[in-house]
């Protein structure tokens, strides 16, 4: 004992300097500054349509992916339902807050529509997850499918909540010190700061006691009970965190739709969620958002594309579903996981020539 | 080490681990039956038996990871017998796998960061460690007790066996263990590896009992004080590692490979 007590002393600045250059990778990445330098001015560099057809589209997907991600990278859960929450929280701010269907809507002020959906969302997430850690892998993918076939059929047919197909329209956005919160440039700085929280917060918690946990749970699921871990509350805990994440973004969607019908919660939406994680990759946080602008590219410009070409434009699930095919056969872990071999090939044959040129 | 009368007049009286007609059936198949064993606090004892003898499942109705089909499992004086496996964890039971059961996707640290965290509070703490968290420092020790600082930052899917398995000790040891059930620690281990192996459980303090299942007699008879031998899923004999090594029907069993 004290023998590594004395060492603890050599052992201590080595280590802190280690784990400082760990926890946030971004601090040291240029690109990550460039990025995040061009996200901030894009207002300056893109029209309205790119701000908020491409970017603030991309970045709400993308942090419904990221509610994916959460689970199933760090994990080990599959869930197909996350979109599902998010549609279920869109649903409760236009039933709670003002909308075009009077006879439904409550009138509620944003301020207080929001958090009740924020919280009815996630209390929605969280069983659905209480259901489905009772089981593992395909099992959990049936489960949180079933719920969110469930939840379409739902809001299809309940007039009451619902509205039934047709959804509810003209949802009222937030107006407040003066500025339309969602014109543009005001609703494109929204997004990006609840997609960065959500990126953020993901990146911290899995380095923090609960996601290291959960990364434990996702490897050997018998051992962690075995460390005094209850897995099936942690794995619940996690259905929690990521429902939160996924209601966050339900908001964000129904603001920028301004509407939300059965079409939005469909079982073909849910699986475009897995898709744009799994493209993306699914090791990282920013897989998801890698995934997701991929994905509206896709479906924003495969159009014209394939029309050129002389196809259906409607096929441009086919580019993605082809795209989703290669991903899954040569990169399981996706875009990320491509362009991380192709820097370490290129780090390697870059240390080669550093050696040989060194030699002669 | 001490001698074992000092060594358990130490630690009280009363027994850390009692089993009272402990069953556990697979369908028709009974892997136990009928196991009283008591362990006194500090005890260190070795199972042998051959394969399928019921070791590795007399420690799993021990831990919880397979409940038994019938009897009473005390653990401390308290009845165990209907807790999950993590509330036993908690009040100071271990144990380690015969195959390694680690987290390959994290890192040596972390693997033991996670061991130190389950028997303490703030499982669920979205905050990360500081840079003077205490339980860093435990598992930086305990990384180090085990050899494996020169890997620590490494990923454990990364680590050559004999590594694996010092990790998988280390991961038993963290906390305040009380108890510790050892599967076959020496599995695959080279000469060396034994040696240190043998080192690290004579130089456990001495209130931590453990019950040990080893092949190699060398390896068993040198760090325990008593024996219990099983067969075909019932206690076969139990006595002094002596009696049992020159107990002719052991013998029989053991070299004479009778049934198997």
């Amino acid at each position: 004992m004290s023998l590594a007590h004395d060492a603890r002393v050599a052992v201590r600045p080595a280590t802190a300097t280690q784990r400082a250059a760990r926890t946030w990778p971004e601090i040291n990445n240029p690109a990550a500054w460039v990025v995040a330098a061009i996200l901030l001015i894009m207002p300056l560099i893109a029209s309205g349509f790119f701000l908020i057809e491409i970017f603030a589209t991309t970045l709400i997907l993308g942090t419904m992916a990221l509610s994916l991600m959460f689970l199933a990278g760090y994990g080990g859960m599959v869930s197909l339902m996350q979109l599902t929450i998010a549609g279920f929280s869109a649903y409760m701010v236009a039933v709670f807050g003002v909308s075009g269907n009077a006879n439904i809507s409550l009138g509620w002020p944003w301020w207080l529509a929001v958090p009740m959906a924020l919280a009815l969302a996630t209390a929605f997430g969280t069983l659905g997850g209480a259901l489905a850690v009772r089981t593992e892998g395909i099992y959990t993918i049936m489960i949180t499918l079933a719920i969110g076939a469930a939840f379409y059929y739902f809001t299809n047919q309940n007039w009451a909540i619902f509205n039934g197909h047709t959804g509810i329209n003209t949802v009222a956005t937030p107006h407040f010190w003066g500025v339309n919160w969602r014109a543009d440039i005001p609703f494109y700085y929204i997004v990006l700061a609840v997609a960065a929280l959500c990126y953020f917060a993901v990146e911290y918690i899995s380095r923090a006691p609960f996601g290291l946990a959960l990364q434990g749970v996702r490897d050997n699921p018998r051992r962690m009970a075995a460390l005094g871990f209850n897995v099936n509350a942690h794995r619940i805990a996690a259905y929690a965190f990521a429902s939160f994440v996924a209601a966050l973004a339900g908001v964000l969607q129904v603001w920028n739709y301004r509407q939300i019908s059965p079409g939005s919660v469909s079982v073909g939406a849910c699986i475009d969620v897995l898709i744009i994680a799994v493209v993306g990759g699914i090791t990282r946080p920013i897989g998801p958002f890698i995934g997701a602008l991929i994905f509206v590219l896709l479906r924003t410009f495969a159009l014209d594309f394939l029309v050129r070409l002389g196809l259906d434009g409607n096929r441009f699930r086919l580019l993605i579903g082809l795209g989703f095919l290669a991903i899954v056969f040569w990169s399981s872990d996706g875009v990320i996981g491509l362009w991380q071999r192709w820097r370490q090939s290129q780090h390697k044959s870059a240390n080669r020539a550093g050696g040989g040129r060194g030699h002669g | 080490m001490d001698s074992v009368a000092q060594r358990l007049s130490a630690v009280g009286a009363g027994a850390a681990l009692e089993l009272r007609g402990v069953t556990r059936l697979f369908g028709a198949l009974a892997a136990l039956t009928d196991i009283t064993i008591t362990v006194r606090p500090g005890e260190r004892r070795a199972v042998l038996g051959s394969n399928g003898a019921g070791k590795t499942t007399l420690f799993n109705c021990i831990t919880g990871d397979f409940p038994p089909s019938s009897g009473t499992i005390r653990f401390f004086g308290e009845d165990v017998t209907h807790f999950p496996p993590y509330e036993r964890i908690r009040r100071g039971l271990r144990r380690t796998y015969q195959i390694s059961a680690l987290f390959p996707g994290l890192t040596v640290q972390d693997n033991v960061y996670l061991a130190c965290r389950g028997v303490s509070r703030g499982r669920f703490s979205f905050l990360r460690p500081g840079q003077n968290d205490a339980l860093m420092h435990a598992a930086d020790n305990l990384v180090q007790a085990v050899h494996l600082s020169a890997v620590k930052d490494q990923r454990v899917a990364e680590l050559a066996h004999g590594q694996q398995r010092q990790l998988e000790i280390a991961l038993a040891l963290a906390g305040a263990p009380r108890f510790v059930l050892f599967d076959e620690p020496a599995a695959g281990l080279s000469p060396t590896e034994r040696a240190e192996l043998i080192e690290i459980l004579t130089s456990l303090p001495a209130h931590i009992g453990y019950i040990i299942i080893e092949h190699d007699m060398d390896v068993a008879l040198r760090v325990v004080e008593s024996v219990t031998m099983m067969h075909n899923g019932r206690i076969f004999k139990e006595g002094l590692p002596e009696e049992i090594q020159s107990d002719p029907e052991v013998q029989e069993l053991y070299l004479g490979g009778g049934h198997e």
